[in-house]
Parts: structure tokens; sequence; C-alpha cells
């Protein structure tokens, strides 16, 4: 009887497309594909908040470097260098960082120990433990985190300086020779947490 | 093998975190905010300087990074007390004389090359050491200073207590100050003028300035 069984025949909403679930480790090897040898500055790098975002999750440990031309947030554990140049790296609440750091932006909740430059800002987060030199624009300390090491606050013309093109022999050590956006390259051990 | 000053970064349990004990859960935090002498004189004698390299051992502080910083200066950061506690266990002051923990415990701090910093804020910290850490303290903090810096201290003044409020030290300006505290901490030992200028015996000079709330502000001269 339709007066009782409105409900049953009110359409059912379209399941969903079946969308992949955010896979850590797919995210990595996706990363894993080198788009450039360019330094700096590609059109890529002229959008880094395209929304894009990799993650390495908490039962994934990474031993060597990774670039990425994309934000990063890292919950499990890195050993090695991380570079993100024009990108955003969040260190997650389980992220254990023992590694030379370089990003635009840098959030951290978890641990690292090593030294950081970020060009825009720094934030480290009330539970946040950081065991390292910082060099930056700005910096944000909650009350509650834990941080040892020496503080450089780095002017904005300066920065300028430092991203000439030309090479200035006083300018900040070049990075290295490669710098592949969007590459992985890394040992990588445990599970992909899904 | 890591680091000393790396040691217990990543092992939890070694982790300094505050104690939250008993009473002292329900304590209120209180703000005193009021000039500071010893601060004023600390940024008089490098004023119009910048670039210098300076060194707090009162942990991070967002408002003093902030201030130092905005100077021009170049600030290194040591969670004195939290490594304190960490190596000897809180309030363990009969710890601090052993011989390994104060290696330990100055490596982890001071392991800095000879005439690094340009001044050093101390806040409080040294209150709290026993005097044989104390004095190994006060040589490295010697010899990581160049010659004609400044160091700012503070101490207890009321000889009657051997307990201090628990303070953090926020610069709201070159001479002004926000003590916030709660609780309390055991004190290692009291200090009076006397001892004070036989601690820093080897410095150039030493100078004294009496607050309301019981501190001794004191301006040392490398």
């Amino acid at each position: 009887m339709p007066m009782w069984n409105k409900r049953q025949e009110e359409p059912t909403p379209a399941p969903r497309p079946a969308t992949p679930a955010a896979s850590p480790v797919a995210e990595v090897k996706k990363e894993s594909t080198a788009v450039s040898t360019t330094p700096f500055r590609t059109p890529e790098h002229n959008n880094p908040s395209s929304g894009n975002q990799a993650s390495i999750g908490k039962a994934v440990k990474i031993n060597g470097q990774i670039f990425s031309k994309e934000d990063l947030y890292i919950d499990g554990d890195v050993e090695g260098t991380v570079e993100l140049h024009e990108n955003k790296l969040t260190i997650g609440p389980n992220g254990r960082v023992q590694a030379a750091v370089r990003a635009r932006e840098v959030v951290v909740l978890g641990a690292i120990q090593g030294n950081v430059e970020a060009a825009e800002r720094i934030d480290i987060r009330k539970e946040a433990k950081l065991v390292g030199d910082i060099k930056t624009a700005r910096i944000v300390i909650e009350d509650g985190a834990y941080f040892k090491g020496s503080i450089d606050i780095v002017k904005h013309d300066a920065k300028v300086v430092a991203a000439a093109p030309a090479p200035v022999p006083s300018a900040p050590a070049p990075r290295p020779a490669t710098v592949p956006g969007a590459t992985v390259s890394a040992v990588a051990s445990g599970d992909a947490k899904r | 093998m890591l680091p000393d000053r790396f040691k217990g970064l990543f092992n939890e349990s070694s982790n300094p975190r505050p104690t939250r004990r008993g009473s002292a859960q329900e304590e209120k935090e209180t703000h005193i905010e009021r000039q500071s002498r010893g601060l004023d004189q600390f940024f008089f004698n490098i004023r119009g300087l910048s670039g210098l390299s300076l060194l707090d051992l009162g942990g991070a502080v967002q408002e003093n990074i902030e201030f130092v910083t905005n100077l021009g200066h170049r600030v290194t950061t040591q969670a004195f007390l939290q490594t304190l506690d960490q190596t000897f266990g809180r309030d363990a002051v009969n710890e601090h004389s052993h011989p390994d923990g104060i290696e330990s415990f100055l490596n982890q701090n001071l392991a800095f090359p000879d005439a690094t910093f340009d001044g050093v804020l101390l806040w409080d910290t040294l209150q709290y050491i026993s005097p044989a850490l104390l004095a190994a303290t006060i040589s490295e903090l010697y010899r990581v200073t160049r010659p004609g810096s400044y160091m700012l201290a503070f101490f207890n003044s009321d000889d009657k207590t051997q307990v201090s409020p628990n303070t953090k030290f926020r610069i709201v300006d070159a001479n002004m100050i926000r003590l916030m505290q709660k609780g309390t901490r055991r004190q290692a030992q009291s200090f009076n003028n006397r001892n004070l200028e036989k601690l820093f015996s080897k410095f150039d000079s030493v100078k004294f300035f009496l607050t309301r709330e019981s501190l001794r502000e004191v301006i040392i001269r490398r």
C-alpha cells in the first residue's frame, strides 16, 4: 500500500562512485615519478595550493630522501632528508622525522630531530618536539612544545637575495644538483596504513 | 649513536613533560606583569647592536623568541629545567653531584664552541641546581660566552623558604616582564648577595636589583 510504503518507494540516493581509499603507499608511489630536474620554479611550483597532499601513514618507515612538489603529511618514521621547497610539510602527531627538512611551511605535531628550513613559517604545536636549528621567516611555538636549538629569522628581503638565480658565493649552500619535484627516493619498510 | 642533545627525543618515557601531582593540579596560574630593571639593563647593554647570538635557558617561549629575533638577533633555546628533570629526576637535588649525570646534563645543554654567545638569559634556572652541578654549569657558561657579554639571572631573595614559584618568564618589552606562576619548585640552595658574588667571581662584574616578588635580578658581565 503506497500510503504505508511511502518511505520505501522514495528514490534512494545513488551510491557514491567508489573512490579509492586514500592509501599512503599509493600516494608515495604516485610521487615516485620524477617529473622535473629543474631545481626551482616550474609552472607547477607556482600553484602549490592545488589541494594535493601526499601522505605517509603511521606504519610506514622511510629511509632516504624525499622530494615533493605537493604538500606532504608525514605520520610515520622518516630518516634522511625531506625537501618540499614550495610546499607545506605537516608532521602528524605520530610522525617521527630524523632528517634535514626544507619546505615553504612546516607544521609540527610530532617529533623532528634535525635542522629545519621553512621559507615562510614554522608552526610548532603543543605536544610537538623539535631538536635542531631552525631558519625561517616566522615562527609560532605553542606553550607546551619542546624545542631545543637555535632560531634564525630570515627577513623577506634576505630570502629574495637567496632565491636569485645567479649563484652568490655568500648565499646558503646550494641544493643538490637534481631536485626533481615529486620524487621519493627511499628505502621503505613496514606496512602501509590504510 | 645519537648526540646527547637528541637523547630522549623519541623515547616517550623519558620525555620531559610537566608533572601534575596532587594539589598542583588544582593550582591556578597567576600572572604578574611588572617592570624589570634587570631585563632593562640586559637589553640596554646590547642596544643598537644586531646579529648577536643569545642563549635562552628558559625553554621555548613565543614572546621571548619573537622579541629577541625582532631585535635582529639569533636565539638559541635550551629547555634547561626540563633536561634537569629528565637527567636527574624532579627535585632530586641529591643526585646532582653524580659525575656522569653532570657530564650528560652539560652535554645536553651547553655543548657549544667557546665564546659562542653574546648574552644569556638564565632566568631563575640556577637556583634549582645543587652546588656541584652549579659550579660546573657556571664554568661552562663562562666558556661559551664572549668577553664583555652579559647574563641575566633571577634568584629568590627570601632566605626563609626553600621553594620558589614555578615561573615562566615572558618578555613584554625591553623593560617589562610577565611572570606566569603555577605551583612551586624546590630550590637546591638559597643565595644572598655575597654568595652570588662568590659564585660569579670569575666574571667581570655582578649587579643586583631587588624586586617586590622577593626576586633578586642579577646582571653578570663576562
